[in-house]
């Protein structure tokens, strides 16, 4: 954790981009049911920067590596389906150079992906430069593709970030690539669970602990202006308190100076100030805590349970769950805390609510006839829409381009309270494409950052 | 003059009213969810337990039992059961507090903790505050029994300290507790 995480990019588009692009697009509003094929080609080095790498990584074909990475994501979108490697009938370096459409539209390849890897260095320090380039197979003409020069071990990230251009040329939306996951990650029997802070690429690589395991931790959230910072609760000394953590430096510290238990905290969207609920006597209130000044300030007043607060988008108003009426259900307010104005209607119980990044949704966890609901509303409380059910589930996160939502699920132990785990998923607002995402161990309450800075 | 007076008067009608319709409705609310989870409770026990078994372990959803009960001090059963989603002391829970109170008034220098916890059948968040307003439930009944605030501290587990398992009404009951700790 104390290790720099984040190196510096270096990024320059060295294409410029064709005007349109309307031969191959793909509409990923509706469930998708007949993903695209594509073609992502090893990219090539020659044998000096192959040697190079070698050298450097231990990873004898980086090119074919980032090439996998790229298949990956994009297949774990649903939206597209990659064709297998042994098919392609042009060699990497000349598919980059200049692609024989015929070949790739003999293996039915709509779009192909090519690239070259090249060791470089500069002020006596290694880097990779890695080039890429979209070409659609179609029309065949290259579309889109860039340059980009960083140090050999974020190569990874390289992946993610051609990955997002990818996406965001052939679905017109911004990617969700170049992100993080942190997650508690779980181990031990059910009565006696240790649970750490753990941070890893949103595919599941990279996983590294913020904390030893010593202390209950809980409900960790990305500052979605700085993806350096997280928010977490930790306790500490038995103290029940939310924290901040600099995930760089490892700088941490308790927010806030309360007699009572603080907990479910969420930064404001431009991270400048910190909500959460604040237990005391018997009562949990929702407080906001500007982190510039320092003041804080309780947003609710009612003798019922209220939490899990989350902000809109535009930071002017607050979502959470309160049992006012006799049981939880979700509650919109102004960011003042005034005009408090119930949502859900449903049948059942609702609690988490979390505003989408697009600021038209809210996603929720529902209890209902014993079952686990997670699913979405319009920010009035209409259009309730269930996307899974289960025997537990709940703590939606929203991909950064609210196309995607993340969530955990535990299983149901069997008689002699054995076969318990906890495991993250994630699934499409379309509520299709339902996919474990892969962690080291056990793992609960996810939260995905926005895309990474430098 | 008149004339306010018969609207006061009207208004306060109106309102008590409208007070008594609000407590019809929540009420039938909470009859409503509460019938639902025992039926899904007769339901799933059915297979796992004989009902004459668990009908002398439940009162309702609320855990009558024995298991996993320890002691604060000799004959003073260190904690008490909750129905699903409340807090509100039982009959035999106040008559445990009053125990421990009994216990804490004669030993003047222990503090405790009261320790509140919910069962996994809620979001963590939720169940947090849960936990919290449990504790806070037993310490209030201790400090009505003669035990001074300062000596009982409050830590809400949630959901995150169950002392049984299982994913069954009965395990759950167990897990809906409040728990007083000697803290020295």
């Amino acid at each position: 954790m104390k290790k720099k995480l984040f190196l510096i990019f270096l990024l320059y588009s060295i294409f410029k981009p064709s005007v349109s692009f309307s031969i191959v697009e793909i509409d990923i509003t509706r469930g998708n049911l007949d993903p695209m094929p594509i073609s992502v080609s090893p990219f090539f080095s020659n044998k000096d920067s192959r040697n190079k790498i070698m050298d450097i990584l231990k990873i004898n074909n980086l090119g074919l590596e980032i090439s996998k990475v790229i298949e990956n994501n994009l297949e774990k979108t649903g939206l597209f389906n990659a064709i297998d490697k042994e098919a392609f009938l042009q060699k990497p370096d000349i598919a980059h150079l200049k692609p024989r459409f015929e070949d790739w539209k003999l293996i039915k390849s709509q779009v192909l992906i090519t690239g070259k890897v090249t060791s470089k260095i500069i002020n006596d320090k290694d880097y990779i430069n890695v080039e890429f380039k979209l070409w659609d197979v179609i029309g065949a003409k290259m579309v889109d593709g860039f340059s980009l020069t960083t140090t050999p071990r974020s190569w990874r990230r390289v992946g993610h970030k051609i990955s997002d251009k990818i996406y965001e040329r052939l679905t017109g939306e911004n990617g969700y690539f170049d992100t993080r996951i942190i997650y508690v990650a779980e181990e031990g029997p059910k009565t006696q669970r240790v649970k750490k802070l753990a941070l890893m690429d949103q595919d599941g690589f990279n996983t590294k602990y913020i904390t030893l395991g010593n202390e209950l931790v809980l409900t960790p959230r990305f500052n979605p202006a700085d993806d350096k910072i997280i928010t977490y609760m930790s306790y500490f000394r038995n103290m029940p308190r939310v924290y901040i953590v600099n995930l760089q430096t490892g700088e941490q510290k308790v927010v806030g100076d309360f007699r009572g238990m603080t907990f479910a905290p969420r930064f404001s969207p431009d991270g400048k100030k910190l909500i959460m609920s604040l237990a005391k006597d018997g009562n949990s209130e929702i407080w906001v805590r500007d982190l510039e000044t320092n003041i804080q300030e309780k947003l609710t007043d009612h003798p019922s349970i209220d939490t899990s607060p989350s902000y809109s988008p535009d930071g002017k108003f607050i979502t959470f769950n309160s049992d006012r009426s006799g049981y939880q259900q979700i509650y919109v307010m102004r960011s003042d805390g005034s005009k408090v104005k119930r949502i859900s209607f449903g049948k059942g119980i609702y609690g988490t609510p979390v505003w989408s990044p697009r600021g038209d949704l809210i996603a929720f966890t529902k209890l209902h006839k014993g079952k686990f609901f997670i699913g979405v509303m319009r920010t009035d409380g209409s259009g309730e829409r269930l996307l899974t059910e289960n025997f537990y589930q709940e703590a939606p996160s929203w991909s950064p381009n609210g196309r995607t939502i993340i969530f955990y699920r535990e299983t149901k132990t069997n008689d002699e309270g054995q076969g318990f785990s906890a495991k993250l998923w994630s699934i499409d607002l379309t509520g299709y494409n339902e996919r474990l995402v892969k962690t080291e161990t056990d793992a609960s309450d996810p939260s995905w950052s926005s895309l990474l800075g430098n | 003059m008149n004339l306010s007076k018969i609207f006061k008067n009207a208004f306060l009608v109106i309102m008590f009213g409208l007070i008594v319709t609000a407590c019809a409705t929540k009420k039938s609310v909470k009859t409503t969810t509460e019938s639902t989870s025992s039926s899904t409770t007769a339901a799933e026990t059915q297979k796992a337990d004989p009902i004459e078994k668990l009908d002398a372990l439940m009162q309702g959803d609320v855990y009558i039992g024995s298991d996993t009960v320890g002691e604060l001090a000799s004959g003073v059963p260190d904690r008490v059961f909750f129905a699903t989603n409340e807090t509100i002391l039982t009959t035999a829970s106040r008559e445990t507090l009053r125990k421990q109170a009994a216990w804490l008034r004669q030993n003047p220098d222990v503090t405790v903790v009261v320790e509140g916890h919910a069962d996994e059948r809620g979001t963590r968040e939720y169940n947090l505050a849960l936990g919290e307003r449990r504790a806070n439930s037993a310490k209030d009944y201790l400090m009505t029994y003669g035990v001074s605030s300062d000596r009982i501290k409050v830590l809400s587990y949630g959901k995150e300290r169950p002392v049984d398992s299982g994913s069954n009404p009965l395990s759950w009951s167990k897990n809906r507790r409040s728990v007083t700790v000697k803290a020295n």
